[in-house]
């Protein structure tokens, strides 16, 4: 039998979770004092997956950078192809919060969008 | 001289949450004073999510966050003034400030708000030896150059401490393409949330160095090299411990220091442990009708709990500008003083301060929040509270850090059934 041992992040309690796999069967899972860390200790050790922020080139806007965000959470092991994927877009203000900025990034399924409003910069 | 009823100092977090509050609880003249060129304060460079989980039940990311409450201060219409810079307040409450269109100016206001943050402590406060080349940022200095202009520092990154903003930019500058080869801590544990640790080092493999400092900077012009040694129990640099770690960039993030000079100015007592002012239960300072909240008054982990402490400052500045413009009418046909009780929090035994640090039990809410920090990393410990010795409330906790701060619930029962409370004491012990 296998043990893993996890930090749950579900909240800033931040739970010791020791999972026991035979495998890739769960055996047992000890340690959380939520149900929210049960969930997040099956996926952990199944399928981890992560919320992806970074930031894209905004042209003619307030700002140089528009923070983005994967709308959902993504495959661990996609983390490095979707950061590769944001690299060299451009948008064009005004940008929305919501906003899609990529569809379906690194075949996941999941968009991209923007995280924060930024207005078009008027030259007087 | 215009005159308000509240000013608020800093449109960071706390500061956006206090004027929605106390614009709520009935006051028309709110004005917000932001020396930056947007509202939102730090959340502007916090791309990451994890943000309002306790206030929205969703993770956001910074901006998103901020976007809420900026949103409604519009909607309601609270007025506010960015690029202004406050210099001075006078205990008059008479504030001094600049900005380009209006220069120098002052104005009088009823009650203040103190919501100006906090700043990061720098490398002249740690004495590290060696050099002085280019490539040395503190964390924040950092996030905003890589989040908000879109440069990476540098390409090999040593990080020196383990707070929030050092483990959040270990992940960030990873995923940008740099190699981050070790965060480096002098204290036997980490100053950073355990999510910040497993998400931002474990994820990528970062190594954590716990009791480590720096001791050598190498590099002329820009940093070649830093160091590494291990620290005792006095943090004294162990000899024969001595690592080499070559790199181009240095980040620091060993603590936050709340900004307290315009406090200080106006005669604000200020705590020596957190470096904020002391507050009563209404997050009242010393100085009548100045309230404190957010990371001025003591440095938060989380900045759903700025938000809800900084409404309770709203709510109570609001209350006071009512209530002085109610007594300005009794006191003329009324000679009647009111006896203000104070009872005193003491924190003892592992916990290091508390916020509040006085409570008067008649003007209390129902429930009263008191948080606080403890010294050192506990286990299977309760967190006691005695009303004059005797234990009034008893909380199991399994694990309390330093880094995480922790908070209690004292009720108006407590306080009615202990009518002659002299001081609370709270401290940790043995289960």
């Amino acid at each position: 039998m296998e043990k893993r041992e996890l930090t749950c992040i579900g909240c800033p309690m931040g739970c010791a979770i020791t999972v026991t796999m035979n495998g890739m069967e769960i055996k047992d899972i000890a340690g959380q004092t939520c149900k929210r860390g049960e969930t997040y200790a099956r996926k952990e050790v199944t399928s981890p997956s992560r919320v992806v922020t970074s930031t894209v080139v905004v042209d003619g806007g307030t700002e140089r950078r528009v923070p983005v965000k994967t709308q959902n959470d993504i495959p661990k092991d996609k983390i490095f192809e979707c950061m590769k994927a944001l690299k060299g877009i451009h948008i064009t203000a005004p940008v929305a919060i919501g906003d899609i900025i990529l569809v379906n990034v690194a075949g996941t399924g999941v968009n991209i969008i923007a995280a924060k409003n930024i207005e078009q910069q008027h030259f007087v | 001289m215009k005159e308000y009823d509240i000013v608020v100092i800093g449109g960071g977090p706390a500061g956006l949450a206090s004027a929605l509050a106390a614009k709520e609880n009935g006051i028309k003249d709110i004005l917000i004073l932001e020396r930056d060129r947007e509202l939102g304060g730090i959340l502007n460079q916090c791309i990451h999510n994890g943000f309002g989980l306790h206030t929205f039940k969703e993770e956001l990311t910074g901006p998103e966050y901020a976007a809420r409450y900026i949103e409604r201060v519009v909607d309601m219409k609270i007025s506010y003034k960015l690029h202004t810079m406050v210099l001075d307040i006078r205990p008059d409450k008479v504030i001094t400030a600049m900005n380009k269109e209006e220069g120098l100016f002052e104005i009088r206001t009823k009650a203040i708000i103190l919501a100006m943050g906090c700043r990061e402590r720098a490398r002249g406060a740690l004495n590290i030896p060696g050099y002085r080349p280019a490539g040395i940022f503190s964390a924040g200095t950092a996030q905003w150059l890589v989040n908000k202009e879109g440069y990476l520092p540098g390409r090999e990154v040593v990080i020196l401490g383990s707070g929030d903003i050092g483990l959040i930019m270990a992940r960030r500058m990873t995923l940008e393409g740099a190699k981050v080869k070790v965060v480096a801590e002098l204290m036997p544990y980490s100053g950073g949330l355990k999510r910040n640790i497993v998400q931002c080092l474990d994820d990528y493999g970062i190594p954590l160095k716990l009791a480590h400092t720096i001791i050598d900077i190498k590099g002329k012009k820009r940093l070649e090299g830093v160091t590494l040694a291990q620290v005792d129990e006095n943090g004294k640099p162990v000899l024969g411990t001595e690592e080499e770690y070559s790199c181009d960039t240095l980040l620091l993030s060993v603590g936050l220091i709340p900004e307290n000079e315009l406090s200080g100015g106006m005669g604000v007592a200020m705590n020596p442990v957190t470096s904020g002012p002391f507050v009563n239960e209404s997050l009242e300072t010393n100085r009548e009708g100045v309230f404190a909240c957010g990371n001025v008054l003591h440095v938060h982990d989380l900045v759903d709990f700025v938000s809800e402490e900084a409404a309770v400052a709203g709510k109570n500045a609001a209350k006071y500008v009512k209530n002085q413009s109610e007594n300005r009418v009794s006191a003329a046909n009324s000679e009647e003083i009111v006896q203000d009780t104070k009872v005193c929090l003491k924190p003892v035994n592992g916990v290091r301060y508390t916020v509040p640090s006085t409570i008067n039990p008649s003007r209390m809410e129902e429930n009263q929040i008191v948080r606080f920090r403890v010294g050192a990393v506990y286990k299977n410990k309760t967190i006691g509270v005695y009303f004059d010795g005797e234990e009034v409330l008893k909380r199991k906790r399994m694990v309390m850090a330093p880094g995480e701060m922790e908070e209690v619930k004292l009720s108006k029962t407590m306080f009615l059934s202990h009518p002659n409370v002299q001081s609370i004491t709270i401290q940790v012990e043995d289960v």
